[in-house]
């Protein structure tokens, strides 16, 4: 098993050198594209461009502006974002707890609501609440998730925003932990909600489809031919393999929502995270920060495939190594 | 546990001893039947047609009904109304009474849906945004389609360090997160100030291209893998051991046997994809990184509606409420077609 | 005479399908007693699988119609309640399948899925079950087996896996066990030793077996008495030397005939039974047998023949020949120097 672990770790080192050089050939190489003008922002100065070809060694061979990049970044740690002129590196850390708390109140959400409506479709086939459940679960992936959050928003903040259920809703924005509890949870239950419609969908979906496919297996035939209770069958036989895939599934998308891929629900609830980071960054040519939190996110992406691989291991005895 | 029905009973056929052979009918023909049965992804179907026909109708729901064209500012326009001639931006509105707000629904043929803040006709708008976002969603599925079915042959068929290559490859593009991924690309390729410039020709940056191949690119690996699989899997199917034994050469072997078998995993799969690439493709341009002014598309007009989220909501709820639908008909659809192809579940019968 | 364990009374079991209904057993009836071991021997489709499942009441396709009676132990088990079959099953009656690689959990240790089975119907501590466990394992002839009892199911050979899905089936000391092609999707060398293990565990535990096969080989050594069915229906049913040696069913003949034997001189080709199964959903008129059958007559097309005994002594048929006739063509059909009948 130690063995397995370093050879995933390795990878991992691989994958993030080989994202970075594609982020580096991305915005320093691409065809057609001057990177210099680009990372001056709007409206640069002659000055201006020519300091940044000469820091980030623009007439310089391309392994040349690999290293400089890499060396402003991870090394000296002083890239600085050409909106904001701080340091990037304490700005994308700053924004880190947000997306954690976004990410893992909707994570615990969605998870629960997900196996209660898989299994329930499952079990309940062949009755209406089977196709009921998954309508719903469908409607839920084909909603766009912005979309959805302007809606809550619309309802919450402005239209009903007098009537007693939602009065107690706060302005957008996010509020420390540890600052004031109950402003945090207030500031965030219907982020949570909006992402999770999302994931329950399509988590939903994924798991009655595999409660359904693991019910024509031999081994739950057996099951039952031992004389064992419909939930026990279900729980610790049918449930326990159909996880598998589950969790593996929730792992990598886990892994995405914090590596910044939950932007669009950060955005339109006006929560500083690392997505909005990204975003705001995007739409001021930042071109230091967009690259800090594309390499931020890789990583996390990358962390977080290696360790569902282990996951998998785990839960599935076949995988493991002899 | 039910009781036998005797109604059932005492079906005799003639003289002739025919066993009563089911007769042979192909899995396509199975399939097709089947889905014919489906109402629901009949009707899934039915809509997306629909929503295609009056998006690509746009220029002629604009000439005829709405009288305007979409993409102009009318800022200073009026429209009538029974006989009322009201302008089209109307002094106060907004949260203090000043600046400018535009019409409401009209729920006439001209603005049926109101205004946006330039003036223009939303529901116009939402027509030829469709029509953008169609073009995007469906040809960056199909470009994704195409070179995933390209790749995942020839990963899976020859094996190797081809497939390693190949597969690795794909790794590293799906590690990097889709959005990041199309963003950066999108944030490179959108703000080069004349547009882009590949030599011999030059792409200029409002061009449905740059998402389309974006977003085609990006998911290659997500449907990359399944086929691979498959290939993999069949591959080692006795019928492709056969084919060999007759000494087929690998040319045929891979467009002969392979390849009709896989092309049902992305007939299956295509619905999903389209449905993928439409969210996705309206995430980018919400973000204003996917189509670009003055193009439209129904993630654009969500972006233009925020600022009048609050007091004129259809803006930004019209386009959505387009996409909720596009999305779930091909979602529907995408099931249906599963089910036909590979129907698994045990569902009471009669 | 004592009562029969399992009586099983004109059992039909349908499925509504796409296509109709399916017939896949229509109407049979048979007994096996304490201690007994039945074979029931078909092709695919006979429905000699859906006739024991029906027993075990284990079909959970929702389009199934039963008509019929199965007592066991003078209980109607299609008259009982959920909870009340539960208890039967594992406890009362056990069923071993026929691939082992996916009849065990792949998620849970060996050891695991018999204490579960054990815990079920007893009350034991983990210390004792887990002792249980590794006798039973030591019983089926599992080497080392208090090491392998933590061992997962992907880690056991195909033969391994088979005695432990024996070891689970006998662990509540059923009096019935079912074993549905328990040696099919083993190598044949296996075959033999898995046979051979049955046959000592009966011994041991003392419970009866209905053995289902397609391969009448495999019951020659074990079986006391067999049933051919055939399309839903039992063709022939007799003791084992009834049926080796005087087989009084086309079909029958047909099996033997295709089975190959060392002890005999090869004369020629093996026979194979020509033509196909018929379809379960439109029986033909008359026999069902008769498409295939070398010795129909027109009797045959007309009437359905009923099983009964003609030759005498518990010995059933379902065939319109008179016992001459069949002893007469039956040498030919099989193997010119086959026995005479005792």
């Amino acid at each position: 098993m130690a063995t397995f672990a370093i050879r995933r770790a390795l990878w991992l080192l691989v994958v993030l050198f080989a994202i970075s050089v594609l982020v580096f050939l991305i915005f320093f190489a691409t065809p057609g594209v001057d990177p210099a003008r680009q990372m001056a922002g709007r409206n640069p100065s002659p000055e201006t461009i020519k300091n940044i070809k000469h820091e980030f060694g623009l007439d310089r061979p391309l392994p040349v502006r690999y290293g400089l990049l890499m060396k402003h970044m991870f090394i000296s740690r002083d890239l600085i974002s050409y909106g904001s002129h701080t340091r990037v590196i304490p700005e994308v850390l700053s924004a880190t707890p947000v997306t954690l708390s976004l990410v893992f109140g909707a994570a615990v959400i969605w998870v629960v609501f997900s196996i209660l409506t898989g299994v329930a479709a499952a079990v309940f086939r062949g009755t209406v609440i089977d196709p009921i459940l998954m309508i719903l679960a469908l409607i839920g992936i084909s909603v766009p998730v912005f979309w959805l959050g302007e809606v809550v928003n619309l309802v919450t903040q402005s239209r009903l925003h007098n009537f007693f259920l939602f009065s107690w809703v706060p302005p957008l924005g996010y509020t420390p932990l540890t600052q004031d509890p109950l402003m945090w949870f207030e500031q965030l239950i219907f982020p949570w909600l909006t992402l999770s419609v999302l994931y329950i969908g399509f988590y939903a979906r994924v798991l009655r489809a595999n409660l359904i496919e693991t019910e024509n297996e031999d081994y739950i035939r057996t099951a039952r031919a031992k004389g064992l209770s419909e939930r026990r069958v279900l729980l610790r036989h049918t449930l326990r393999t159909s996880m598998i895939t589950f969790v593996s599934l929730f792992g990598l998308d886990f892994g995405i929502l914090v590596g910044g891929g939950a932007l669009l629900t950060e955005v339109v609830f006006g929560l500083p995270g690392v997505g909005l980071l990204t975003y705001n960054s995007l739409t001021a040519l930042d071109l230091p920060v967009i690259m800090t939190t594309v390499i931020y996110g890789a990583f996390f992406i990358t962390l977080a495939n290696a360790l569902v691989d282990l996951l998998y291991a785990w839960l599935d005895p076949r995988v493991r190594p002899a | 546990m039910a009781v036998f029905e005797p109604e059932a009973e005492g079906i005799v056929l003639d003289a002739e001893e025919t066993g009563g052979d089911i007769a042979g009918r192909s899995p396509w023909a199975l399939a097709g039947r089947r889905l014919v049965r489906n109402k629901l992804a009949l009707a899934a179907l039915a809509l997306f047609v629909l929503i295609v026909a009056i998006s690509f109708a746009a220029p002629l729901y604009s000439k005829h009904v709405a009288n305007t064209d979409p993409f102009e500012s009318n800022i200073s326009g009026t429209v009538t109304i029974d006989g009322k001639t009201e302008p089209v931006l109307q002094q106060g509105g907004g949260k203090l009474g000043l600046g400018e707000t535009p019409i409401g629904p009209t729920w006439h043929s001209h603005y049926l849906l109101g205004a946006d803040n330039q003036g223009r006709d939303v529901a116009a708008r939402v027509l030829y945004g469709g029509r953008a976002s169609l073009e995007i969603g469906l040809g960056s599925a199909l470009l994704a389609s195409f070179l995933a079915v390209v790749f995942g042959l020839v990963a899976g068929f020859f094996g190797g360090l081809t497939d390693t290559g190949i597969s690795r490859l794909m790794d590293l593009i799906w590690a990097f997160p889709v959005y990041l991924l199309a963003i950066s690309l999108a944030t490179v390729l959108l703000t080069a100030p004349n547009g882009l410039n590949l030599g011999i020709f030059n792409v200029s940056a409002s061009s449905l291209w740059i998402p389309l191949v974006i977003i085609g690119v990006i998911y290659v690996p997500y449907v990359f893998r399944p086929i691979r699989g498959q290939v993999l899997s069949l591959r080692e199917r006795e019928f492709v051991e056969a084919a060999i034994a007759q000494g087929a050469s690998n040319f045929r072997l891979i467009f002969r046997e392979i390849l009709p078998n896989v092309a049902s995993t992305v007939i299956v799969l295509l619905p999903l994809i389209i449905a993928t690439t439409i969210l996705t493709e309206s995430a980018l341009s919400y973000l204003s990184i996917g189509v670009q002014p003055p193009k439209a598309s129904w993630g654009t007009i969500i972006e233009d509606g925020q600022a009048l989220l609050y007091t004129r909501p259809t803006v930004a709820i019209a386009p959505g409420v387009m996409i909720v639908l596009t999305v779930l008909a091909l979602n529907v659809l995408g099931d249906g077609l599963r089910d036909a192809l590979d129907p698994r579940s045990k569902v009471r019968m009669k | 005479m004592a009562e029969p364990l399992l009586e099983v009374k004109d059992l039909k079991v349908s499925f509504r399908t796409e296509d109709g209904l399916v017939r896949a057993v229509d109407g049979i009836s048979f007994t096996v007693d304490e201690g007994e071991v039945v074979g029931i021997v078909g092709e695919s489709g006979s429905g000699k699988s859906v006739t024991m499942m029906s027993v075990m009441r284990l079909i959970t396709d929702p389009n199934v119609l039963y008509q019929g009676e199965i007592i066991y132990k003078g209980r109607n088990l299609m008259g009982l309640s959920r909870d009340a079959m539960r208890e039967v099953r594992g406890e009362e009656i056990a069923m071993i399948f026929q691939d082992p690689m996916t009849s065990l959990n792949p998620v849970y240790n060996v050891g695991w899925q018999i204490e579960e089975q054990l815990n079920e119907h007893n009350d034991l501590t983990k210390g004792q079950a887990r002792r249980r466990a590794i006798e039973l394992l030591a019983q089926v002839g599992i080497p080392r087996p208090e090491q392998r009892i933590d061992d997962y199911p992907h880690q056991f050979s195909g033969g391994m896996r088979q005695r432990v899905m024996i070891a689970l089936a006998l662990s509540c000391n059923p009096d019935l066990l079912i074993a549905d092609e328990p040696t099919t999707a083993l190598d044949v060398t296996i075959q033999a030793q898995i046979l051979e293990l049955i046959k000592n565990l009966k011994r041991d535990f003392g419970s009866a077996v209905a053995l289902i096969t397609h391969d009448l080989g495999v019951v020659a050594d074990i079986a006391d008495r067999i049933l051919v069915m055939y399309a839903g229906r039992i063709v022939e049913e007799g003791d084992k030397e009834q049926i080796f040696y005087d087989p009084q069913h086309p079909y029958t003949w047909g099996l033997l005939g295709s089975i190959a034997r060392l002890d005999r001189p090869r004369t020629r080709r093996l026979t194979a039974i020509a033509g196909q199964p018929p379809s379960l959903i439109n029986r033909p008129r008359g026999c069902s047998f008769r498409p295939r059958c070398p010795q129909a007559f027109d009797r045959c097309s007309v009437e359905d023949p009923a099983l009964t005994s003609k030759v005498g002594d518990g010995h059933l048929d379902a065939c319109h020949l008179s016992v001459d006739d069949k002893r007469a063509r039956r040498d030919a059909t099989i193997n010119p120097e086959l026995a005479e009948s005792a």
